[in-house]
């Protein structure tokens, strides 16, 4: 169970990829990499889910987190390419209708 | 036979008899001075120096390639003295820290203990399984004259010791609104107030809530972003997801909860859940939804108590299964 963060930086827009799962012992290293990057005015962070093939609802607490420290600081959050089941999470959870999550791109199974 | 005295004398006599005779006693004494310097706190490296100290006495002409090994010997010794005096620092404090979160384990239990009440009409089982030694899981019942049951399945995002504290505020929040106030919708956004007002940003709830009329046998309920329960229809012998909309506590201040409601029939029964269910996984794959269901039919014949037990005991019989998240059942059977 690990979790590969990679980061790109192309100034105001910061593309996030990550593969593998976010779970209790992956998210907090997830957190440590993404609270930095919302936490500047003017930013958009797009993250990249398609490769997740897992994520519990510590992972979800994380962009929760983002997403406060976002607004904050006037940047935006954007998760891309989400696993069905990934997507499930935030659809149960009514966080679908608060995080900005572009659906269009599905990722694999 | 006398004790011994850790002191370089009785170390260099002793040392010297072996050298001479290589006798089984001297090593017996080595021993004791082990255990002596061991109780003492001595440190290795000293045991090292006096040996050095004493081998120097006795044979002052020492090869200086020995004098330096030896010399190389104590060093390592230091080190490895201060990275064991580390360990058992450590493993000190770990044993002090398991026994403090026993203790929270415990009283979490008590504070968070709920009865199954026994409603005329409903037959009630609920199981609720730890992944790790806190549950971040909760359930609670409470009844009013009417013979009415509020029903509160919960699960704590955030897992371990914070996850459980928030738990018990929840229970004394829930305990605290008005019996006569009971409507599932109001209770969830009440709740949520209360969580988004104290909790942690990175922590949140989810929550289903319903009241049962025992007269009118009519389930009203609302849920804040929590895993969809089953409904299992008799007549039809048919399971539907019951499907709600609602953000979870503790993210917005201002969320509101649609109320739904089923009437329920003979044979008819609710199966409530938490993620834990859900998110079992076999090996690599996850157990689908459809094989839950499956298992939930061979065992749903049984009295309700019995029946949540054995679905359990099911999924925990199979083979490299993984608890990875707190796992709670109910079944209200009709």
């Amino acid at each position: 169970m690990n979790l590969n963060i990679e980061v790109n930086d192309q100034g105001l827009t910061q593309s996030v990829k990550l593969a593998g799962e976010i779970d209790a012992y992956t998210a907090p290293k997830l957190k440590e990499a993404l609270l930095p990057l919302v936490k500047k005015a003017n930013v958009t962070v797009i993250v990249d889910l398609e490769h997740v093939n897992y994520m519990d609802s510590t992972g979800l607490g994380v962009f929760i987190s983002a997403l406060k420290a976002a607004k904050e600081y006037e940047s935006e959050l954007k998760l891309v390419s989400l696993q069905d089941r990934v997507h499930r999470l935030f659809e149960i959870t009514g966080l679908e209708n608060i995080i900005n999550i572009d659906s269009t791109v599905r990722g694999g199974k | 036979m006398e004790p011994f005295q850790f002191n370089l004398e009785n170390y260099r006599k002793v040392l010297e008899r072996y050298i001479n005779t290589e006798d089984e006693s001297s090593l017996y004494q080595a021993e004791q001075f082990s255990k002596l310097s061991m109780q003492n706190n001595i440190l290795p490296e000293e045991i090292i120096n006096i040996h050095i100290q004493a081998l120097k006495d006795l044979y002052p002409e020492l090869p200086k390639e020995i004098d330096a090994s030896l010399n190389f010997l104590l060093e390592t010794m230091i080190s490895y003295g201060l990275a064991y005096q580390q360990f058992q620092t450590l493993r000190q404090k770990q044993g002090e820290l398991e026994s403090e979160i026993s203790i929270a384990a415990n009283m979490q239990q008590t504070l968070l203990s709920t009865y199954k009440p026994k409603i005329e009409g409903l037959d009630i089982g609920a199981v609720s399984v730890p992944a790790n030694i806190m549950n971040g899981d909760y359930y609670h019942f409470v009844t009013d004259q009417n013979n009415n049951l509020g029903i509160a399945v919960a699960d704590v995002i955030g897992k371990g010791i914070p996850a459980a504290l928030a738990m018990s505020m929840i229970k004394y929040s829930l305990d605290s609104f008005p019996k006569t106030q009971r409507n599932p919708s109001i209770i969830l956004e009440n709740l949520n107030r209360v969580v988004e007002r104290n909790v942690d940003t990175s922590m949140f709830i989810t929550m289903f809530y319903g009241l049962f009329d025992a007269e009118s046998s009519k389930l009203q309920y609302a849920s804040a972003g929590h895993e969809p329960g089953f409904y299992y229809c008799a007549k039809s012998d048919e399971f539907f997801e019951i499907t709600t909309k609602g953000m979870v506590l503790g993210v917005t201040s201002d969320s509101t909860y649609e109320q739904y409601e089923i009437e329920m029939d003979q044979e008819d029964i609710v199966i409530l859940l938490t993620d834990g269910v859900t998110e079992c996984r076999v090996g690599d794959q996850f157990i689908e939804s459809d094989e839950v269901l499956k298992v939930i039919r061979e065992y749903m014949h049984l009295p309700a108590q019995e029946a949540v037990e054995r679905v359990y005991r099911h999924f925990e019989k199979l083979q490299d299964f993984q608890l990875r998240d707190d796992f709670t059942l109910i079944f209200l059977k009709k």
